[in-house]
C-alpha cells in the first residue's frame, strides 16, 4: 500500500526539524516528520554516567547505537579508521525525537550581530572560507524570540552590555547561581568584566505545562526526569502532532531524496521500522539531519540530474564542517566550591566574543557543567598522576575543589574540513556512511590561547591555588563534527560558493530545503542550539508564508 | 585477603539468585569452572591485581573490593566484546613477561615490583626491560615470547585497562563495579536519586 502524498516531508526531528514541522503543520500543510530513532526515555539510563550522551563509553543513551551505525574518519591523509557512534571521533548527536535537545546542556544563546558578519567585521582570513551570512541578526531576531517563547528560555540580559538587541524579554527569570558562580561573579566584576546568568532552555519556573527544574547533578547528557528541560520533543513536536496535520514517523531512516527528470524533488526513499524500503512523496522536502547527516543524505542522492549529489554542482556540499574549539582553564581551590546544584554551568561573560586585539572573533566564557566522577578522572593538572594512590587521593581531595571555566571559540571555517560519503563502508541499511576528513583552520591557535588566558585570569583572581589551561590549539588538528557540528550546506547569495539560498532552499532545486546547523556560514562563539531552532522558524516560516500565498515551489 | 575472596563469592552467589539460571547453566553444560563471564579464574586473579594497582586500597576500598574486575568482565561480554582479544592476549603476555623476568606471576610480585612493572608498561618499555632482566638472570627470553609480548603489550593495553578501571570504580553500580557507591562515598557525593518508573533498578547490582 502506497503512502499518501503530503505537502511536506521533514527529515530529522531535532532542533531544526521539530520547529519546521510545527511551523508547516500549524499553517495547514500536511507533514510527515521522519526520525531515525524513537522517543527517549529517562528511565532507561537514570544518572548512568557511563551510558549517557555526554560520556558514552558504554554507548549513547539515546542513540545512535553501535550495531547499526558507523562512520569513517580520515585522521590523516590516507589513514582510514572506522569509528563507532560511542567513540570520540564519531560526533554523536542523539538519535531520538528531539535529538540533542533532549539531552543537551540547554544553553540558549543568541548569536551576536557580528557573528553574522564575520568577514566584513574582520576582513578575509588566510586559508579560511570566512564569509558573511546572507541574513543579519535583525532578520533572525523575531525567530530567536519565537524560539525563546515557544520552547522556553530562562534568562535576563540586563547585566550583559554585550547582549544583542531584543524586542521582548525572555519568558522566564534566570536561575540562581551555584556557589562556584557566586564566587566567579564577584571576581569578574573586580576584573572589570560583566558577568551574567547563562540563558537556559530549562524551566526556572513552571512553564509550558511542565514543572520547574530541580537542579539535578547529572543534567547535561541526560533526558530530564521531570521534563523541566525544554526541547523540541516536549514543545513544538507535540504541537505539530496536535494540529492533526503532522504524522511523526519514528524509527525510519531516510536513505535518499528522490528526483524526477526535470530536477524537481518528488519525495524520499526510507527504511521503515521493520527495515522495509518505502517511498514517501511530497511537494517539498526539508532536510534537518544535522551538519553531518544532512550533507550525507544530499551526497547519497545521486541521479542523472545530480550526478555528484543534490546541490553539489560546485563541490560545496559537506565542506566547511565546523565545530567549536573549546578552551579555558581549571583551578584548584583550598576549599570546597561544589554545592551539588546542577547542572553546574551558571555564569558567563561575553566580554571576549568580539573585537579582541589580534584575534578574529572569540567566544563566550562560562563556568563548566558538573563533571561526574568518571569524567573527573580526566581532569587534573598536566603531568600529575593518572593512576595509583596519588591519583585516587587527587580525586578524593579535589572533586569538590576544582573550578572550571571555558568557552566555545568560534572556529574559522576551512574548505578542507569536510563530510563526504564512503561507498565502500555502509551502515546496517546498506547506505554509504559519512566520511569526515580534513583539517580545522590553523588560525584557531591564537584565538584559543587568548580565551584560555582570560579564563585562567578569572580563576586566579578568584583565589585558585593552582591553575592550568585547557583546550589551547597548538598545531594541526582534525576537522570537528562534534555535537556543535555546522556549516556543511552553507547559505549564501552566490550559488557558486554556497549550497542554499538565504531561506535554506538548495540553489539548484525549486523544492528542497535545509533547516539545521548545516546552514551556518560561521558557527558563532556560542553553543548553537537556539540559533538552529531560530533557523527552523526562519526556514519553516518562509515556506509556510509562501505556501499560504499559493507558491507551490515548482 | 580471605574476606575479599568471600565477598566476591558472596556476590556471585547473590547474582545466581537473580539471574543464575541464565548465567550459570550454560557454564555447567560446558563444564567451565571459571567464576567469571569472560575471564578464566587465573585471569581474574591477574586483573584483580592490576586494577588494585591502578586504584589501590587506602583508607577507602580499592578497585578490587569495588568489584572493578566484575565490571570489566561484564563489559567484555557486552559493549566491550571488541576488546576480548586484546585482553586475552595482553594478560597472557604480562604473565609471560613476568615469568621470564621474575619467574613469578604478576600477582605474586611485591607491590612495588608490580607498580614498576605497570609503569614500564605505561611507558611502553616492557620489551626492552625484559631483555635487560633476562640478561642479568642469564636466561635469554625466547624469540617467540619476545614477539608475543611485543605484539600485545606495545599498544595501548595499559591505557585501556586504566580507563576501564576508572569506569568501573567511578561509574554507575548498575554496570557491576563501584560496589555500594564506594567512589561516590569517598568523594563525598550522595548516591543519585533513582527517579522515574523503573525504581527497581536501584537494587540491581549485577
Amino acid at each position: 500500500m502506497a503512502n499518501k502524498h503530503v505537502n511536506a516531508i521533514v527529515v530529522g526531528a531535532g532542533a531544526g526539524g521539530g520547529v519546521v514541522a510545527k511551523e508547516l503543520s500549524v499553517a495547514g500543510m500536511s507533514v510527515v516528520l521522519f526520525e531515525r530513532g524513537g522517543w527517549a526515555n529517562y528511565d532507561d539510563h537514570d544518572q548512568d554516567e557511563l551510558f549517557s550522551q555526554r560520556t558514552t563509553v558504554l554507548g549513547n543513551a539515546y542513540g545512535p547505537d553501535n550495531i547499526r551505525y558507523k562512520r569513517v574518519r580520515m585522521w590523516s591523509e590516507g589513514e582510514k579508521t572506522i569509528v563507532l557512534p560511542n567513540e570520540g571521533g564519531y560526533g554523536n548527536n542523539a538519535a531520538c525525537v528531539g535529538s540533542g535537545t533532549v539531552s543537551y546542556g540547554a544553553m540558549a544563546w543568541r548569536f551576536m550581530p557580528e557573528d553574522f558578519k564575520m568577514k566584513s567585521t574582520y576582513g578575509p582570513v588566510e586559508g579560511s572560507t570566512l564569509e558573511d551570512w546572507p541574513i543579519s541578526y535583525e532578520d533572525l531576531e523575531p525567530c530567536y524570540e519565537k524560539a525563546e517563547w515557544e520552547i522556553g528560555v530562562a534568562g535576563d540580559d540586563s547585566l550583559n552590555p554585550f547582549a544583542p538587541p531584543r524586542r521582548k524579554p525572555r519568558p522566564m527569570p534566570p536561575f540562581e547561581h551555584n556557589k562556584e558562580a557566586q564566587l566567579l561573579q564577584a571576581t569578574a566584576k573586580r576584573l572589570g568584566w560583566y558577568p551574567f546568568p547563562i540563558p537556559m532552555l530549562r524551566n526556572s519556573i513552571p512553564y509550558g505545562g511542565r514543572p520547574q527544574c530541580y537542579r539535578i547533578r547529572g543534567c547535561v547528557g541526560f533526558a530530564c526526569p521531570v521534563n523541566a528541560k525544554c526541547g523540541t520533543h516536549n514543545t513544538v513536536i507535540p504541537v505539530a502532532i496536535a494540529t492533526g496535520n503532522c504524522e511523526l514517523r519514528i524509527n525510519c531512516v531516510v536513505s535518499e531524496i528522490n528526483v524526477n527528470n526535470s530536477g524537481n524533488i518528488t519525495g524520499v526513499t526510507y527504511f521503515d521500522e521493520k527495515n522495509k524500503k518505502q517511498t514517501q512523496t511530497a511537494d517539498i522536502v526539508v532536510v534537518a539531519g544535522s551538519a553531518t547527516e544532512t550533507a550525507r543524505l544530499l551526497l547519497n542522492s545521486k541521479s542523472s540530474f545530480f550526478p555528484a549529489g543534490i546541490g553539489n554542482e560546485n563541490d560545496w556540499v559537506g565542506r566547511n564542517l565546523q565545530d567549536h574549539a573549546y578552551c579555558g582553564a581549571a583551578g584548584i581551590f583550598d576549599y570546597e566550591l561544589y554545592d551539588d546544584k546542577g547542572p553546574g554551568a551558571s555564569i558567563a561573560i561575553s566580554d571576549f566574543n568580539h573585537h579582541n586585539p589580534g584575534i578574529v572573533g572569540g567566544g563566550v566564557i562560562c563556568n563548566e557543567f558538573n563533571a561526574l566522577p568518571y569524567l573527573f578522572t580526566g581532569i587534573r593538572p598536566p603531568g600529575s598522576a593518572r593512576w595509583g594512590a596519588e591519583h585516587k587521593k587527587f580525586q578524593r581531595e579535589n572533586y569538590k575543589r576544582i573550578g572550571r571555566v571555558q568557552g566555545p571559540y568560534q572556529e574559522m571555517p576551512s574548505f578542507e574540513a569536510r563530510v563526504d560519503v564512503d561507498n565502500e563502508v555502509r551502515d546496517f541499511w546498506g547506505i554509504p556512511v559519512c566520511r569526515i576528513s580534513g583539517r580545522a583552520s590553523i588560525k584557531d591557535a591564537e584565538g584559543t590561547a587568548f580565551m584560555a588566558d582570560k579564563a585562567e585570569k578569572w580563576l586566579l583572581e578568584a583565589g585558585a591555588i593552582q591553575t592550568w589551561k585547557t583546550g589551547v590549539v597548538t598545531g594541526e588538528r582534525p576537522a570537528g563534527g562534534g555535537q556543535h557540528q555546522a556549516g556543511t550546506c552553507r547559505m549564501g547569495n552566490d550559488p557558486k560558493t554556497s549550497v542554499c539560498d538565504k531561506f535554506g532552499r538548495v540553489h539548484s532545486t525549486p523544492n528542497l530545503f535545509v533547516a539545521d546547523g548545516s546552514l551556518h556560514v560561521t558557527n558563532g562563539g556560542f553553543n548553537p542550539a537556539l540559533t538552529i531552532m531560530a533557523l527552523g522558524y526562519w526556514v519553516g516560516g518562509h515556506i509556510a508564508g509562501e505556501w499560504q500565498k499559493g507558491n507551490r515551489f515548482k | 585477603m580471605k574476606e575479599t575472596v568471600y565477598s566476591r563469592r558472596k556476590f556471585i552467589k547473590s547474582l545466581s539468585i537473580g539471574v543464575g539460571s541464565l548465567l550459570l547453566l550454560p557454564k555447567c553444560t560446558f563444564e567451565k569452572t571459571s567464576s567469571w563471564r569472560f575471564f578464566t579464574n587465573e585471569e581474574g586473579l591477574l586483573v584483580d591485581a592490576i586494577v588494585e594497582q591502578i586504584i589501590p586500597t587506602d583508607e577507602w576500598p580499592g578497585a578490587k573490593d569495588a568489584m572493578v574486575t566484575n565490571f570489566i568482565d561484564k563489559q567484555l561480554v557486552g559493549p566491550y566484546a571488541r576488546h576480548q582479544e586484546i585482553y586475552r592476549n595482553s594478560l597472557s603476555a604480562i604473565q609471560i613477561a613476568c615469568r621470564n623476568a621474575f619467574n613469578k606471576k604478576f600477582e605474586e610480585l611485591d607491590w612495588d615490583k608490580q607498580t614498576s612493572f605497570l609503569i614500564s608498561l605505561e611507558k611502553n618499555e616492557i620489551v626492552s626491560k625484559m631483555i635487560d632482566k633476562s640478561a642479568t638472570h642469564g636466561n635469554a627470553i625466547s624469540d617467540a615470547d619476545k614477539k608475543f609480548i611485543e605484539n600485545w603489550l606495545k599498544g595501548n593495553f595499559f591505557n585501556l585497562i586504566r580507563n576501564h578501571t576508572m569506569q568501573g570504580f567511578y561509574g554507575s553500580p548498575r554496570h557491576g563495579g563501584n560496589y555500594k557507591f564506594v567512589s561516590y562515598r569517598m568523594i563525598g557525593l550522595d548516591p543519585y536519586p533513582i527517579m522515574g518508573q523503573n525504581r527497581y533498578k536501584a537494587s540491581s547490582n549485577g
